[in-house]
């Protein structure tokens, strides 16, 4: 009764602004406030360059955070980006070793280990009905032993095939990178799975209530394996443009992307909890956050800095809209 | 009478099957390990046993006492690698001054899961996204107190924690003991233990029983914070050095959920006891030590540890097999 009553006293808004999530219009926000601090601080930050090398930086972050936010709507999470990335470029940048054939094969072959291992998590979380945040761990920590023990500690000698590097660096339409086209193909085809599919509406049913999901003849465990298996294909495909970029595979190259990619999702508005948000909130998430660690690396402050300003300023955006409703 | 006494029984062993379990496993690849080493058994090779595993066991204390309220702490190695960094400053000079930084140290530990606490409680975020932000800040005290590894602590304290007490037993296993005699002993007799417990397995029920749910939350994450605490004091006491390794502080949190599993707490919440979490950290440490007395390439060791963390949460899964209605899958 009271609640009709305060919508009624609602100013009503047109129904297109109505229908855009706060968390994404918050996010944007303060997108352009980050590009208005940093073009006080100096000019170049409005620059077109400038904003393309950023998009170019973040299309990796955004790949891999697609992944990241099929497994969130589901109200999963997989933790094990870090190696999932790292084996992708290794196993891609191993191939390329290998003659033609496997510089032809590298980058699908690159793909498929990431999906393999998600496979792996997608078969333990659905089917064996493990937390999903433990058995990422675990994944994650058999893909850094195995990969360990394949370069023997030291950082791999075999560098990244041309493909790769046309891949991450190239341009096949003049002043758009290869790598934001990338993102841009992945991003469309999430937002067609998202909103035109079955497998879409599936993966926000399971996200709210796996129960209903089930009992209303959706094939929970196998939308959850789909979901595990792009998840650590895009990782993976996000390892290979790193590596590409770098034109070399090396440890620890992943460790950069676990908090980022979940923070991208999470500060664009998806739920921890899974079923709701928007891949827009996301494309969001993933620019403030690059945006970001540009701008606090351009203003030279050291790492440490850079962790705890970094840190506290993803508390601070989930605490002024991430917070639970009280039950 | 007799029927009544052997029901408590029952009740016991089922309420600590995990923590008999892990006491087992530990001493069973114990027995292995001691009977391959080249030395033997002797209060040389237990006291190196014990100072390496007594460092896992915190942590795995720490990540016990969340994980029973059904919260998980991703940041408890960060908080290890801070207060190391911490240590390596403060815990210098004379005794005064080394007793002073070291309730200095422990203070930050508490402080640090306080901080956890209160923004996962009162700010009604989740755990995991909450404690992987948290640790990124940690990591950035922990750089900018030791930007390059350096430091030193007081080593005759440092000896003294590391050594063996009347030549024979290891006086971080006293340590350990004492902790939990402590800490975790009156913590899960208390009203806030009782809570925690209950928090874990139903928190609406918990709640609608007038139980203290935020302080007993609360009280779990800054006691996490104050083990971590101890245990990046102990990584000071071996190292002699601070460092702030974001390699090792991730390793440590991994672990501390390996262990935790191991020794039977539920991950779920509300099962599980800190002894079994001190039981699973000594027998997961044991099993990573099994590769150097069988003379293996140390290169396995990340592998090794891996599929033996893998093996660990996959036992979880043998209870679906009992499940006898689909729909109990999805709670």
């Amino acid at each position: 009764m009271s609640e009709d009553a305060s919508a009624m006293r609602q100013i009503p808004l047109p129904a297109r602004l109505r229908s855009i999530d706060p968390a994404v219009a918050i996010a944007f926000g303060c997108i352009i406030l980050l590009l208005l601090g940093g073009s006080l601080y100096s000019s170049n930050f409005l620059s077109p360059d400038y904003l393309m090398q950023q998009l170019k930086v973040a299309s990796f972050l955004g790949v891999i955070a697609t992944g990241m936010m099929a497994v969130i709507l589901l109200g999963q999470i997989d933790l094990s980006v870090p190696w999932v990335v790292t084996t992708g470029a290794m196993m891609a940048c191993a191939a390329t070793a290998y003659g033609t054939t496997g510089a032809v094969l590298a980058i699908p072959f690159g793909i498929l280990c990431g999906a393999a291992i998600g496979f792996i998590n997608g078969i333990a979380v659905a089917y064996l009905r493990i937390p999903s945040m433990i058995i990422t761990l675990a994944t994650n920590a058999v893909a850094q032993g195995l990969m360990v023990v394949y370069t023997g500690g030291f950082s791999p000698q075999d560098s990244a095939s041309a493909a790769m590097r046309f891949l991450a660096t190239g341009y096949t339409i003049p002043g758009l990178p290869n790598g934001v086209l990338v993102w841009l193909l992945v991003g469309l085809f999430a937002v067609f799975l998202l909103t035109r599919t079955t497998f879409g509406r599936a993966l926000y049913a399971i996200g709210n209530r796996e129960r209903a999901a089930y009992m209303s003849g959706i094939n929970t465990r196998r939308i959850t394996l789909l979901a595990f298996i792009i998840s650590g294909g895009l990782s993976a495909l996000g390892g290979v443009l790193l590596a590409g970029y770098a034109s070399k595979a090396s440890q620890s190259m992943g460790d950069a992307y676990l908090l980022p990619s979940i923070a991208a999702v999470v500060l664009g508005g998806t739920h921890v909890l899974g079923g709701k948000g928007s891949y827009l909130g996301t494309v969001a998430g993933v620019i403030l956050i690059t945006l970001l660690q540009s701008i606090l690396s351009v203003m030279q402050i050291e790492e440490a800095g850079r962790q705890l300003i970094y840190g506290a300023v993803i508390i601070g955006m989930l605490l002024l809209y991430g917070r639970q409703k009280v039950s | 009478m007799s029927r009544q006494a052997t029901g408590e029984w029952r009740y016991w062993y089922v309420q600590q099957k995990g923590t008999l379990f892990a006491a087992l496993l530990f001493i069973l690849m114990f027995i292995i390990y001691v009977s391959n080493h080249p030395a033997g058994f002797t209060p040389n090779v237990v006291q190196t046993a014990a100072n390496k595993a007594t460092l896992l066991a915190f942590v795995a204390m720490a990540q016990c006492f969340v994980v029973i309220t059904s919260g998980i702490d991703l940041s408890i190695g960060m908080i290890l690698v801070l207060c190391n960094c911490l240590a390596s400053w403060l815990v210098v000079g004379t005794p005064l001054q080394t007793g002073l930084g070291v309730i200095a140290v422990l203070l930050t530990g508490l402080a640090c899961g306080l901080l956890n606490g209160l923004v996962i409680i009162f700010g009604r975020l989740q755990p995991i996204v909450t404690t992987i932000a948290t640790s990124a800040v940690f990591y950035g005290l922990a750089l900018l107190l030791r930007p390059t590894p350096g430091g030193s602590v007081n080593e005759d304290l440092a000896d003294t924690f590391t050594s063996k007490l009347f030549g024979l037993i290891p006086a971080s296993l006293v340590v350990l003991a004492l902790v939990v005699l402590v800490i975790w002993l009156p913590f899960s007799r208390s009203v806030l233990g009782r809570t925690a417990y209950a928090v874990g397995s139903a928190e609406n029920a918990a709640y609608m029983s007038a139980m203290p749910v935020k302080r007993a939350k609360l009280a779990a994450y800054a006691l996490a914070g104050l083990l971590s605490a101890i245990g990046g004091l102990y990584l000071t006491f071996f190292s002699y050095t601070g460092e702030a390794a974001f390699a090792s502080g991730n390793a440590y949190t991994l672990y501390s959920i390996a262990a935790v599993v191991l020794g039977g707490v539920s991950l779920a919440g509300g099962k599980g006891s800190a002894v079994g979490a001190v039981f699973g950290a000594l027998a997961f440490r044991t099993i990573g030590d099994l590769l150097f007395v069988f003379d293996l390439d140390p290169l396995w060791q990340p592998l090794f540890q891996g599929v033996v963390l893998m093996l660990a949460v996959s036992i979880g899964c043998i209870g679906l097999s009992r499940v006898r209605n689909r729909l109990e899958w999805f709670q």
